[in-house]
């Protein structure tokens, strides 16, 4: 009995087909996914790295909402030209708190991970009501609608809520103060300012698109795009810290 | 099933069963239309309601109309086949293309022209490119795999389709699943993860349809009267398994609320990106690559009227396959914050993949041993061919593109964009225009294709759409990888982000002519299928084409 006739046990079992299939495709996801929940690189801690306070992950929502990702990256590989175009090279720990990531795979846009403080709130607000009034040769869509739109802030602590629940450090206080937190940091001169900064450290609180009349879609993008790639303070970091 | 004695007339399980489970879903549905969070989900909850209402509609009016019998395996000792869900899926598969492939050449348009935008929330790229992707992998790519898996079973083991109720089922399911899906990136509803945008009730809806297909598949496996499962079906299996698997891992999320559209996905950060490559390339692996393997399985041999090539290799290269596709979903992660033995583990594995594809390629290529002249004369047949040499073409240029070195520079350019559609359109679609081409007429118990002289031009516009496309794409992501990385005399980076984008035009102007190409190639094909359906010459007995003589050569 050759090699070749043992196959016939797969060819006339559908059972044992299935079960072989399912064998032998498990085993590549297994040994690749399964030790990045254990490795100290996959799951270190970095000094600086916090939770989005609410009004930014109301930002994170709309670009996932408006599938930004589909043109821009947020993941600066560590080679040369990359980390002088846009800063330095993204660490596992900058997303750990993001469900779901946002890295990307093509840059018909630029890479957006350390866009942060690199350009006014006034020029995020006129680049996304028409980005070829910034930017003359841009082929980005205009979003005039994010500014106009109030945003829904009622429900952030109901999401606030899952994200503590899948791990993310949200205090009690945090979540129950999603909503009044939301408000303040869209206010320059709101009196919980320092309150908030101290539940998330360095979070920038001010009225992010020059609209004092009411919190907009535009304000919580702005706010998110302007934390990104700012939390850790890269002349403190060890990047040996992780190796072992 | 089988019993021939049924007195009186009752409904079945599947009738009473699915009739009450569809009227619980309306019920469902109503209360959650009316505590929605969103308008949009309340849309969609309606929508869901409506469709739970039509289906009880028609699951009792079925049973009112059908006879005390059910439809009976065999007749005369023949197969009594089940192809109403097939030419169901096969009529929706034609659209479906032709809505994908429209929406591809007006997002293509749209990086030419922003302008093109409208300056509208539903219509803008960042919602139009998952319309476009979802709608030529999932609605086009997935009706042509349903339509040719359920009518490759039931002529491979010589049986009818398992249940009365189910096939249906997961027909229409399927496209309910597609409706909810398009329309909700369209109103911003999206996981905002690639090839994986519909949000956690789609997803579970999904679900339900997979897991029906896959026991549909199964039991009509099992009763079969050919001792052996054909080829085919063992890479029908590997794709609606590994499809189940990709699926519950990459939209394991947890719903904010019963009420809410949004969910937030259990894994973060690098454990989702990886989760996400490890399903997203394995949605090309085994939705486009071994789903549409099958389908070479069947119909070349068929059209060509040959043996598969080589039966040994068959099995090697089946194994193979599914084994090493698994490993490579790292090499979309290249130079990431994942670590550099993830990276370079899915490189080499991206790598050895290339043999088990040429494997696959040069047993379709070869099936043509001895009927190489039909190439002249069938342009059904060429099409197909052509496709598999697509295959041979994109399945050595990506393990290419996964050498570290080389994805330093191709990655998050149009390169990648090229090879993608050097696959989908060059293999997948191909491949499926060929089936599409052969099932029609058998389906419609039709003598032959309304025009013949029609395909040709489909085969001739669209080839040369696809080269224009390709090759536009080649240039346009080599050089813009070149500019991003161009460095002046004097060590400064030499072009601004802005100026790369500008370069680009050209290319993308000629991108959306090739597109536009394929576009007018599918047009003909729907009028052709049309003219086939309504005009066509009928065949002469009802059973042409009953025996596939598909045993491979040893």
């Amino acid at each position: 009995m050759s090699l070749w006739s043992r196959h016939k046990i797969f060819e006339t079992n559908s059972i044992i087909l299935v079960i072989g299939v399912l064998i032998v495709i498990s085993i590549g996801g297994l040994v690749e996914i399964v030790p990045l929940f254990y490795l100290k690189s996959t799951i270190e801690k970095v000094e600086g790295v916090r939770p989005y306070t609410p009004l930014e992950l109301a930002g994170r929502n709309i670009y996932v909402r408006e599938g930004c990702y589909n043109c821009h990256s947020q993941m600066v590989r560590p080679l040369r030209d990359e980390v002088e175009r846009y800063g330095h090279y993204s660490l596992a720990a900058e997303s750990m708190y993001d469900r779901p990531f946002q890295w990307g795979s093509k840059r018909t846009g630029p890479d957006l991970a350390r866009l942060g403080n690199k350009y006014s709130d006034d020029w995020h607000r006129d680049h996304l009501r028409d980005p070829r009034a910034v930017v003359p040769g841009s082929i980005m869509p205009s979003y005039p609608w994010l500014e106009k739109n109030e945003l829904d802030a009622k429900t952030i602590g109901d999401d606030m809520k899952v994200q503590a629940a899948l791990g993310v450090p949200y205090t009690d206080e945090m979540l129950k103060k999603a909503e009044s937190d939301l408000r303040t940091q869209a206010n320059a001169d709101d009196p919980n300012t320092a309150d908030l900064a101290k539940r998330y450290p360095n979070a920038q609180s001010r009225n992010f698109d020059g609209n004092p009349q009411k919190v907009t879609e535009a304000d919580a993008l702005i706010a998110y795009l302007q934390m990104l790639g700012t939390q850790v303070d890269f002349k403190l970091y060890d990047n040996k810290a992780n190796v072992r | 099933m089988a019993q021939a004695v049924a007195p009186s007339k009752g409904m079945t399980l599947g009738e009473a069963g699915s009739a009450l489970a569809f009227a619980g879903l309306a019920l469902l549905s109503i209360i959650i239309a009316a505590k929605a969070y969103t308008p949009e989900y309340a849309f969609h909850a309606y929508l869901f309601a409506a469709g739970s209402v039509a289906a009880v509609f028609a699951i009792v009016n079925r049973y009112y109309e059908r006879p005390a019998q059910l439809p009976p395996q065999t007749i005369d000792g023949k197969p009594n086949y089940n192809m109403g869900p097939v030419k169901f899926a096969t009529i929706a598969s034609v659209i479906w293309g032709i809505a994908g492939f429209t929406i591809g050449l007006l997002i293509a348009l749209q990086l030419a022209f922003p302008a093109l935008n409208f300056d509208t929330s539903w219509l803008s790229f960042g919602r139009m490119r998952p319309l476009h992707t979802s709608a030529v992998i999932f609605a086009f790519g997935g009706n042509v795999l349903i339509a040719t898996s359920f009518y490759v079973v039931q002529r491979t083991c010589r049986a009818r389709l398992a249940g009365e109720i189910a096939p249906w089922f997961v027909v229409l399911g399927y496209n309910f699943f597609i409706v909810i899906a398009g329309t909700g990136y369209l109103l911003g509803i999206t996981q905002g993860k690639e090839y994986a945008e519909p949000e956690w009730y789609a997803d579970l809806w999904l679900t339900v349809v997979w897991v029906t297909y896959f026991l549909v598949f199964l039991v009509t496996v099992m009763r079969r009267k050919e001792p052996h499962i054909y080829v085919a079906n063992w890479f029908y299996f590997a794709f609606i398994l590994t499809i189940a698997v990709l699926h519950l891992g990459n939209n394991a999320t947890i719903p904010v609320s019963l009420f809410s559209p949004k969910s937030y996905i259990v894994w973060s950060g690098v454990q989702d990106a990886l989760v996400q490559w490890w399903y997203g390339h394995n949605a090309v692996g085994f939705f486009l690559t071994a789903g549409f393997l099958a389908i070479m399985y069947y119909f070349i041999p068929k059209r060509a009227e040959r043996p598969v090539y080589s039966y040994r290799l068959s099995i090697i290269h089946f194994w193979a396959l599914i084994f090493m596709y698994i490993w490579a979903g790292p090499h979309h992660l290249h130079y990431t914050a994942l670590p550099d033995w993830a990276q370079t583990l899915g490189m080499v594995f991206s790598v050895m993949l290339w043999m088990p594809s040429w494997g696959g390629m040069i047993n379709g290529l070869m099936t043509l041993s001895g009927a190489w002249d039909k190439l002249r004369t069938d342009p059904v047949l060429r099409l197909m061919v052509v496709s598999v040499a697509f295959y041979g073409m994109s399945t050595f240029e990506g393990p290419l593109m996964s050498v570290k070195a080389v994805n330093s520079l191709s990655h998050y350019t149009d390169w990648t964009i090229g090879h993608v559609h050097s696959g989908a359109l060059g293999w997948v679609a191909y491949v499926s225009f060929g089936a599409i081409y052969c099932l029609v007429p058998w389906l419609w118990n039709k003598k032959e294709l309304y025009s013949m002289k029609a395909v040709s031009w489909h085969f001739w516009i669209s080839t040369l759409g696809i080269v224009l496309y390709i090759s536009s794409m080649w240039v346009a992501g080599i050089l813009q990888g070149l500019m991003w990385r161009a460095y002046t005399g004097l060590g400064f980076l030499e072009y601004s982000f802005i100026e790369t984008v500008e370069a680009m035009h050209p290319f993308y102007v000629i991108r959306a002519l090739g597109g536009a190409l394929f576009v007018a190639g599918s047009l003909i094909m729907a009028w052709n299928v049309w003219k086939t359906i309504s005009a066509g010459q009928e065949a002469q007995e009802a059973s042409k084409a009953t025996q596939p003589a598909l045993i491979a050569a040893e």
